[in-house]
């Protein structure tokens, strides 16, 4: 079974749109992430407390709400099956501590008090400013550090235009990915921010597949224009392209469905960013680097033909 | 017909053999993290600025000590803070003296200011820096001896992040985590103080017969009234430097007193019982001061020379307190204070939730991809299935091999390696599909489709890997499970699409006649 056979679409043909599209997404996801107040952080990077607790009767979470101490400031919420009487407490950083811990167990004792119920604590995540701020520098520099090895080895394996147009696909990537993840509610935790560095690595596969047949098609036809050769590239990879996305996703489907609650926010990413990555493979990263060449590349036939410009 | 055919085939089996030996049985020879095994991980930050403070004041005394033994008087030693003290109203006469004995006492550690009858002096820097070192590493072995007592099995006590004063404990398995963290934070200073007065139920009544204020070489330390859970205090005037400290003890051990109360029975070590004997034999009568952390938890009078190594501390405890307290004991004080930057809980029963819910997805996953593979390569599909199992396979072997700890993202990392993984065989058979359009037979198609496509899958990993090498170097704990699982499960990856892969396929041809060479399902 073939999905595509010979496929000859003229991808590049749609190069500005398909740009427009990007900003577009990106631009509203933007304006929604700052009239939030920026990128909705996880505790690992915000720092401050979130338990999972569980009880042994369902328990309604605005009863719990109530008998916290600062219950303004915490956001509780049911959490994972109905079935399972678990509940979220999170809260934010306290002005004032020097012990990072003394929160958890002040609500903890609360609770106890307030008699809600008996219940266990299933999970503690604990960050203190200290380490939430040192995440978040390590976070980003991974994350810029990443970018800029893998734009070196294109850069070292193709050229400096391929390059630039496989991190502006990636980054793209990074940013749609992003936007997605607080358009659904979904916190920037540790594993969200791994799923993002995968997904760099993994966007930019595509993007090397489609390289590697441009610079192959480019030796068979000299004297082809960069434009056609792309296209033609990326019509023969199509077929794989869309596959091995799929693939992917497929499995990533099964995690996002069956790994539980904890891993929900990378598989999320995961999913999103593939999608994303293969779309920017295709329309993307081709047009940045055509529109990043210097003219001569559209061959020494196609400039004779080209009337100059008055 | 193909040559070396059955070599490969034994190399194949020989992989997958060793790698199912490392992982067996996985409950054994798999490490689980945290977040699938359960147990606590903190991160704390060493106070170092009370090593520091420490270090200060008793260089400050001992120079006092000394200075009262070479019959040199001064008006007064005073500490100023956290690096340097002042000794004022150096009599003129005595200067010389005065120099000589601070170049030996303090010279290797203390920088001198010299102004007119006042004297400054201020920690080295480096030496500044030596001691706060010291205190981290001292700390790591004191907590590392308390968590072993514990008997946690498999704990890290290790340094931490880049400040040099922040240490993470992992302490797996561990139910009763409150328990834990008294242990680990318990600073636990001993000290033996003589009694000079008291106790007084107020600190005014205590030093109305000094003059108001405490004398020289005295300090006013609250103790607690006798009864459990009372929290007034009663006061006593003590002797500021202590006749015995908890570096002299040898060992410590939960006991009965005379009452039957739980108690803390303690051992001095030699150095411990020559200073035990003199300050007992110089001072029948007197009350001696048993201080735990700056509270006086009794204090017996001295009924006669004690020459014995064994002493007692007893107080309110209970049972377990006692026991925490000798465990505390045993493996010495900690040297500064620790702060909570971090912490992270995850019950046993999560865990095992986590991993069900990981094996059920790799399994899941693993089933999705292979039933595509099937319907759309379709007789290939098989060889797609068992070279991305066989990667599995070596996988899990690697890790268990080299002791690489699996976490709750690593298990992610093994289903994305599914995904990434099949990926090459897709490539493969991609290409065979292209090579065999232009009319050429199954061998040749096979073998130009694999010869091609090997730079490719190469180039493919690498971009992955640079990303999993990041991803490692940035992550602690978790992330750096999802890291190694990935990038292993990459670098196997090129094994078995490219190897194993090539070789099911030679070695199906190699099992028909020559004449229907020329197909095969795809």
């Amino acid at each position: 079974m073939h999905i595509f056979d010979n496929p000859n679409v003229n991808f590049l043909k749609w190069r500005w749109q398909a740009l427009a599209l990007s900003v577009a997404i990106i631009g509203a996801g933007v304006f929604t992430i700052v009239s939030r107040g920026g990128l909705p952080l996880g505790v690992d990077f915000s720092g401050g407390t979130v338990l999972r607790l569980k009880f042994e009767k369902p328990t309604v979470d605005s009863v719990v709400r109530s008998a916290l101490p600062d219950p303004g400031n915490s956001v509780v919420q049911t959490y994972g099956a109905p079935g399972d009487n678990e509940i979220l407490v999170r809260l934010p950083l306290s002005g004032d501590q020097t012990n990072a811990d003394a929160q958890a167990a002040q609500v903890e004792a609360a609770l106890k008090a307030a008699n809600v119920g008996n219940f266990t604590v299933q999970s503690k995540e604990i960050v203190g400013p200290v380490i939430g701020e040192d995440l978040r520098s390590k976070g980003l520099w991974a994350t810029v550090s990443s970018l800029g090895g893998i734009l070196l080895y294109i850069w070292f394996r193709f050229r400096l235009t391929f390059a630039v147009g496989a991190i502006v696909a990636t980054f793209h990537d990074v940013l749609v990915t992003l936007v997605f993840l607080t358009w659904f509610g979904y916190d920037i935790s540790l594993n969200v921010v791994a799923a993002l560095l995968t997904i760099t690595g993994y966007s930019v596969n595509d993007t090397i597949v489609i390289f590697d047949r441009v610079r192959e098609n480019q030796r068979l036809a000299k004297r082809e224009p960069l434009e056609a050769v792309v296209n033609r590239s990326v019509n023969q990879t199509l077929s794989r392209t869309i596959i091995t996305a799929g693939t992917t996703f497929l499995s990533v489907v099964a995690l996002y469905l069956f790994g539980g609650e904890v891993l929900e926010g990378l598989a999320f990413t995961l999913l999103v960013g593939i999608i994303a990555g293969t779309y920017s493979t295709i329309f993307i990263a081709s047009a940045i680097a055509i529109i990043l060449s210097p003219k001569q590349a559209e061959g020494p036939a196609t400039a004779a033909r080209t009337p100059k410009r008055a | 017909m193909y040559k070396n055919l059955q070599w490969k085939l034994l190399v194949i089996a020989a992989v997958t053999g060793l790698a199912v030996w490392s992982f067996t049985p996985p409950s054994k020879k798999v490490k689980l993290g945290l977040d699938l095994k359960g147990g606590v991980q903190m991160v704390y930050r060493v106070e170092t600025d009370d090593a520091i403070r420490i270090e200060t004041e008793t260089a400050s005394e001992q120079f006092h000590e000394a200075l009262k033994t070479d019959n040199i008087t001064v008006g007064g030693v005073k500490v100023n803070g956290l690096l340097e003290f002042q000794v004022e109203g150096v009599p003129p006469a005595s200067e010389q003296q005065f120099r000589q004995l601070a170049q030996t006492q303090l010279g290797q550690s203390f920088d001198r200011d010299s102004n007119g009858t006042t004297h400054t002096f201020r920690m080295k820097p480096n030496i500044a820096v030596q001691r706060r070192t010291e205190a981290v590493q001292q700390a790591i072995q004191t907590i590392d001896r308390r968590v072993n007592e514990l008997g946690v099995s498999e704990p890290i006590v290790a340094p931490y992040g880049t400040t040099n004063d922040q240490i993470i404990v992992q302490l797996p398995g561990v139910q009763d985590v409150n328990h834990a963290k008294s242990i680990i934070k318990n600073t636990a200073i001993l000290e033996i103080k003589l009694v000079e007065s008291g106790p007084m139920s107020d600190e005014q009544t205590l030093l109305s017969s000094h003059g108001g204020k405490a004398p020289e070489g005295m300090e006013v330390v609250p103790g607690t009234s006798g009864a459990r859970g009372d929290t007034t205090r009663v006061f006593y005037l003590v002797k500021r430097v202590a006749a015995i400290t908890g570096r002299d003890l040898r060992n410590a051990k939960p006991t009965l007193d005379e009452y039957n109360t739980p108690a803390v029975s303690f051992t001095l070590n030699n150095e411990g019982v020559t200073k035990f004997t003199r300050v007992t034999g110089d001072n029948v009568g007197r009350q001696l001061a048993i201080i735990l952390d700056g509270l006086v938890q009794s204090a017996p009078v001295i009924e006669s020379r004690i020459s014995q190594a064994e002493a007692r501390i007893t107080g309110t405890f209970t049972q377990q307190e006692a026991a925490d307290l000798s465990l505390i004991l045993r493996s010495g004080a900690l040297p500064a204070s620790l702060t909570v930057l971090a912490e992270s809980t995850v019950g046993p029963s999560l865990g095992e939730e986590s991993v069900r819910a990981g094996v059920m997805a790799s399994l899941v996953g693993l089933g999705l991809v292979t039933i595509f593979m099937l319907f759309y390569y379709k007789l290939a599909g098989i060889n797609a299935f068992v070279s991305v199992s066989l990667n599995l396979v070596i996988l899990l072997g690697f890790m268990a091999y080299l002791g690489a700890v699996m976490t709750l993202p690593g298990i992610a990392g093994f289903i994305l390696t599914i995904g990434m993984g099949v990926d090459s065989n897709v490539l493969i058979f991609e290409r065979i599909r292209e090579e065999m359009a232009t009319k050429k037979g199954a061998k040749q198609a096979i073998a130009a489709g694999f010869d091609r496509v090997l730079v490719t899958i190469v180039d493919t990993h690498v971009s992955s890997l640079i990303a999993a090498a990041f991803l490692f170097q940035f992550g602690t704990g978790p992330i750096r499970g999802f890291a190694t699982t990935l990038f292993f499960g990459l670098a196997s990856n090129v094994f078995t699409a490219v190897f194993v892969s090539r070789t099911m396929f030679e070695f199906i041809l190699s099992r028909r006649s020559a004449g229907s060479t020329q197909q095969i399902s795809i």
